[in-house]
């Protein structure tokens, strides 16, 4: 069974065997899920409104990414997939760069190293081996980073899942595998996706502790993920987590998730909801953190709003720390043609 | 300046030897490469060494060797990885190629990855299937990947010193049929830069252009030429990308005529690259159209057939003979 330490309903559970994160750290992790939700919907309203190309919404998802970034110190790293935009900017990126991908104005919007956040992986599984090697490093240079890498359950199926987990276990990695398993790779479920009896059995195959637990619960995640973390620094090399959670909204703006699961499915996650359950647990009147949710809407709002002219140098000039001579010509003859482009007054031909 | 007498697969091991000494960051791993000292013995004496956190084995998994490499060169490091064969670095290709040529790019220059994948390539040794591909074309391709193949254990040496420190990521193709050929290695010497090619041969009728395990083709068939009274000249491309546009064109304007020789095959590759790149920039100052001597667009073959597939000095010479010479 899944580690739940508060229940659907906002009860605390009895006799986990865990303690409850303090006051505090609960009101710190609803606070970041309120604002995270508000993230959510705000960058998928901006797809319909033509100023984001796409957006995989986590909508649903918040406590698993929330508080993937919570447990964190500062000199940890976090390695998130496309679906982790609300993790990212938890971690402190400004939510306008974690967006940049997605507004289509260059891949990563933001400097890896500032934060310690990878760039996002759109490729299936591909980050957790560079997970495995910046805890490596870590680990070789002596320092006491720990790495945080998020996966989906579609993403548990590739080859790079396996080898991570092999290489992480045989070098004690520092690293914390968190599969957020929301039920669906775009349209398949999981039943198709494995035949383990979870995703956390995976663990068992490689040697490293699994353990499951209940995604939309903010509690069980910062008990579960924090130990995980302090356990990795002590040494105590990999652990893999699932977190069972849901995708309330389809694959992207370009999916019709009608097509493959009934209202209903969704409609009992509904009372599942990782912020309801928090709040109701805290007593907390939501409107309270309302205000910070709402300026980080705005600054979205804004920073998708501004268009930014499309710098036609920054094409060739992070190929190579030194730009090739065919990259040379290359971009000349582009410059030129730019040039040629224009009228004598400078606007467009 | 030392001189000592070294194969490439002793120069290689040199260049490495010599790098982890001089920069604490460097670490090579890969499958084997440890107490056996890697299946060509690259790697040999380096666990002893500098211990088993500056070169170890891996589990047997490329992808994961080059995606691992990716984050430790992320993370302050410089990774130089062996894949064991070339056939059997493609479950890397998907690292390689959205990874690691392409995070420079993904993060506007504030991530590099200086890592080098080592690749011994190519045939001619009898290997059985899987062991013998010229896979240089698929990485070529990609942009944001450096591609050397040395041709000389001197060149060896100081292209794996150079890739070493380069900023960028190398793919190192290393000619295996020329693991064991040795020369007086000059240790120390600063030979031309990633980039570069070189002339190895002068001559004056015809310009034979080759790489790695193709050079010692190229300059035989130019010395069998010259007893028929014909000088070709050889021009060691080192780098196939960066390309040197510039030493090759000079070259070929010098002569008017030329042949491109590779062991892989002919079609979509490296070769037809450096025709078309010669063709556009050369045309007239060229005399005939520039042939290829390539291997044949088939797999590679059995160990029994290979002599049949790769390219040789007979073939060589018949494809200059082809040359519309004025006075045939």
């Amino acid at each position: 069974m899944p580690v739940t330490l508060i229940d659907a309903d906002g009860h605390p559970v009895p006799e986990t065997g865990r303690a409850l994160p303090d006051e505090a750290t609960l009101r710190r992790a609803l606070a970041s899920l309120i604002t995270a939700r508000r993230l959510n919907d705000q960058a998928y309203a901006l797809v319909r409104q033509g100023r984001l190309a796409v957006y995989p919404s986590s909508h649903g998802q918040e406590a698993c990414q929330v508080v993937a970034a919570q447990v964190l110190a500062d000199g940890d790293w976090l390695f998130p997939t496309y679906r982790d935009t609300v993790a990212v900017v938890e971690r402190g990126v400004d939510p306008v760069e974690a967006l940049t991908l997605l507004k289509g104005d260059w891949h990563c919007g933001w400097d890896p190293y500032e934060h310690r956040v990878a760039p996002h992986a759109t490729p299936l599984a591909t980050q957790l081996p560079h997970a495995v090697g910046v805890a490596h490093a870590a680990r070789l240079r002596g320092e006491p980073t720990v790495v945080m890498a998020l996966c989906g359950d579609g993403g548990t199926s590739e080859g790079d899942f396996h080898e991570a987990l092999n290489f992480a276990a045989v070098l004690r990695a520092p690293v914390v595998f968190l599969i957020q398993n929301n039920e669906y790779a775009i349209s398949v479920p999981l039943a198709r996706q494995t035949a383990a009896p979870s995703l956390a059995h995976k663990g068992v195959g490689y040697g490293i502790p699994g353990e499951r637990v209940d995604g939309n619960d903010a509690a069980a995640l910062l008990s579960v993920l924090g130990e995980a973390v302090e356990r990795a620094r002590a040494g105590g090399g990999p652990q893999l987590v699932e977190a069972h959670t849901y995708r309330m909204q389809a694959h992207t703006n370009a999916d019709d998730a009608t097509r493959y699961r009934a209202d209903a499915d969704v409609e009992a996650w509904v009372a599942r909801d990782p912020i309801a359950r928090l709040s109701a647990y805290l007593r907390v009147d939501e409107t309270a953190y309302r205000e910070q949710a709402e300026r980080v809407a705005e600054h979205v709002r804004d920073g998708l709003n501004r268009d930014v002219e499309p710098d036609p140098a920054q094409l060739f000039a992070h190929v190579y720390a030194t730009e090739t001579p065919q990259l040379r010509e290359q971009a000349a003859q582009l410059t030129d043609e730019l040039d040629r482009s224009l009228d004598d007054e400078g606007a467009l031909r | 300046m030392t001189h000592e007498k070294l194969s490439m697969a002793q120069a290689l091991n040199r260049a490495l030897r010599d790098a982890m000494t001089d920069d604490p960051s460097v670490v090579v791993f890969g499958e084997d490469v440890g107490p056996l000292g890697g299946v060509f013995r690259v790697t040999d004496g380096l666990t002893a060494q500098f211990g088993e956190d500056r070169c170890f084995d891996t589990p047997l998994a490329e992808s994961g060797i080059v995606g691992v490499a990716v984050g430790m060169a992320m993370n302050g490091l410089r990774p130089v990885v062996e894949m064991q064969f070339d056939a059997f670095a493609y479950p890397a290709f998907e690292q390689i190629v959205s990874h690691v040529a392409k995070m420079r790019n993904r993060t506007r220059g504030r991530v590099a990855l200086p890592m080098v994948i080592r690749i011994p390539y190519a045939g001619g040794i009898g290997g059985v299937e899987h062991h013998c591909d010229s896979s240089e074309a698929y990485y070529a391709h990609t942009p944001g990947l450096h591609v050397v193949t040395p041709s000389t254990p001197t060149d060896a040496y100081a292209l794996l010193r150079e890739s070493i420190a380069s900023p960028d990521p190398v793919v190192f193709l290393e000619p295996k049929k020329l693991y064991w050929s040795k020369e007086e290695v000059e240790l120390g010497t600063r030979p031309p830069a990633i980039g570069r090619a070189v002339v190895r041969r002068e001559g004056t009728d015809a310009t034979l252009i080759a790489y790695g395990p193709s050079v010692p083709i190229a300059l035989e068939a130019a010395e069998v030429a010259d007893r028929e009274g014909r000088s070709l000249q050889v021009v060691d491309l080192r780098s196939i990308v960066p390309f040197d546009d510039e030493t090759v064109c000079a070259a070929v304007r010098s002569t008017g005529r030329a042949v491109v020789v590779a062991e892989a095959a002919g079609f979509a590759s490296v070769s037809s690259e450096i025709v078309a790149r010669v063709t556009e920039r050369c045309f007239h100052s060229l005399a005939a159209p520039i042939r290829r001597v390539t291997g044949f667009d088939i797999p590679y073959p059995p160990p029994k057939y290979e002599h049949l597939h790769l390219p040789g000095v007979d073939r060589v010479l018949d494809a200059v003979d082809d040359l519309q010479w004025e006075d045939s």
